[in-house]
């Protein structure tokens, strides 16, 4: 249990690297439902004038909040979890490799608490993605239930 | 062919309950990458204080997702659904979903903005049990790119 009491603006509650790779977006189009052709069809997604694959906005929203889960321990305490979406998660496909197991898109995430709220026992969580230092979602933010 | 702005204000009624499965939210978590035992494992939610697995953060996407795709296909939105892209989401949970929960979504349209050839458009999924408790509000914003 994380003590309320015990945390601080600025306070860094965990960080984690997260691979994302040609597999893991036909997975998460199936389990999403999310069929669009731009996650997991290069001819289409170049046609369209993106510059390859990209991951789904929405499975790099859903994975990066892993950090809040693991750090409050309950997913049912996260009382409010919203982000904007900016640069897309390009995934590439190289020559000679397993696409289920390349290692992938490195999505870089750190979680720091933003804002507290004493009366409301919430703890805001500011979440930092990137990939290859440039920021794919801004104002990623989990609002926590303590 | 361009966005009807007097889309604002339309709601798209509940249509049949979406049935919250066990294994579903097994499958969403592992595609998520989520960690929680919670997600995956009947005791360690238990332990947590919930009837079943619950579901992760994102979830409620799939159900958002399915509502909204009646905005998509309404012939009478002028949504190109291959140009559409993902602009924000946000997710308020009144109260966490767990397996077992059976949920119907309204759909409001709330916002239609033009931007030069195109528009953004804001929607928000009031998502409930099928008895009327609140479960979770969605709001997701679509940026339909204009044709150059």
């Amino acid at each position: 249990m994380i003590a309320f009491d015990s945390l601080e603006k600025g306070q860094v509650i965990g960080s984690t690297t997260i691979h994302v790779n040609r597999a893991d977006l036909v997975r998460y189009a199936g389990a999403s439902g999310d069929f669009n052709p731009i996650h997991w069809n290069e001819r289409f997604a170049t046609e369209v004038e993106l510059p390859n694959v990209i991951a789904h906005g929405m499975f790099t929203m859903g994975a990066v909040v892993d950090v809040v889960t693991d750090w409050v321990g309950d997913p049912g305490a996260i009382i409010d979890y919203q982000t904007r979406f900016t640069k897309p998660v390009v995934v590439q496909d190289p020559a000679g490799t397993n696409p289920a197991g390349h290692e992938g898109t490195a999505i870089e995430v750190q979680g720091k608490v933003g804002a507290l709220d004493a009366e409301a026992r919430t703890a805001r969580i500011d979440l930092t993605v990137s990939v290859d230092g440039t920021k794919v979602l801004v104002k990623a933010q989990a609002v926590v239930r303590l | 062919m361009s966005i009807n702005t007097d889309l604002v204000g339309r709601i798209y009624p509940a249509g049949e309950p979406y049935q919250v499965g066990r294994e579903k939210i097994r499958e969403f978590a592992t595609a998520t990458k989520a960690t929680s035992p919670a997600h995956y494992d009947v005791a360690a939610a238990r332990a947590l204080g919930y009837s079943d697995v619950v579901a992760p953060p994102t979830f409620a996407i799939i159900i958002a997702q399915r509502a909204d795709a009646q905005l998509i296909a309404d012939p009478d939105s002028g949504i190109d659904f291959s140009r559409v892209v993902h602009a924000d989401q946000r997710f308020t949970h009144h109260r966490p979903i767990v397996a077992g929960d059976e949920l119907v979504t309204e759909l409001h349209v709330d916002q239609v903005r033009t931007m030069g050839a195109g528009a953004m458009i804001t929607s928000r999924a009031e998502i409930s049990t099928v008895d009327g408790v609140k479960v979770a509000t969605t709001v997701s914003s679509l940026l339909v790119r204009g044709e150059e």
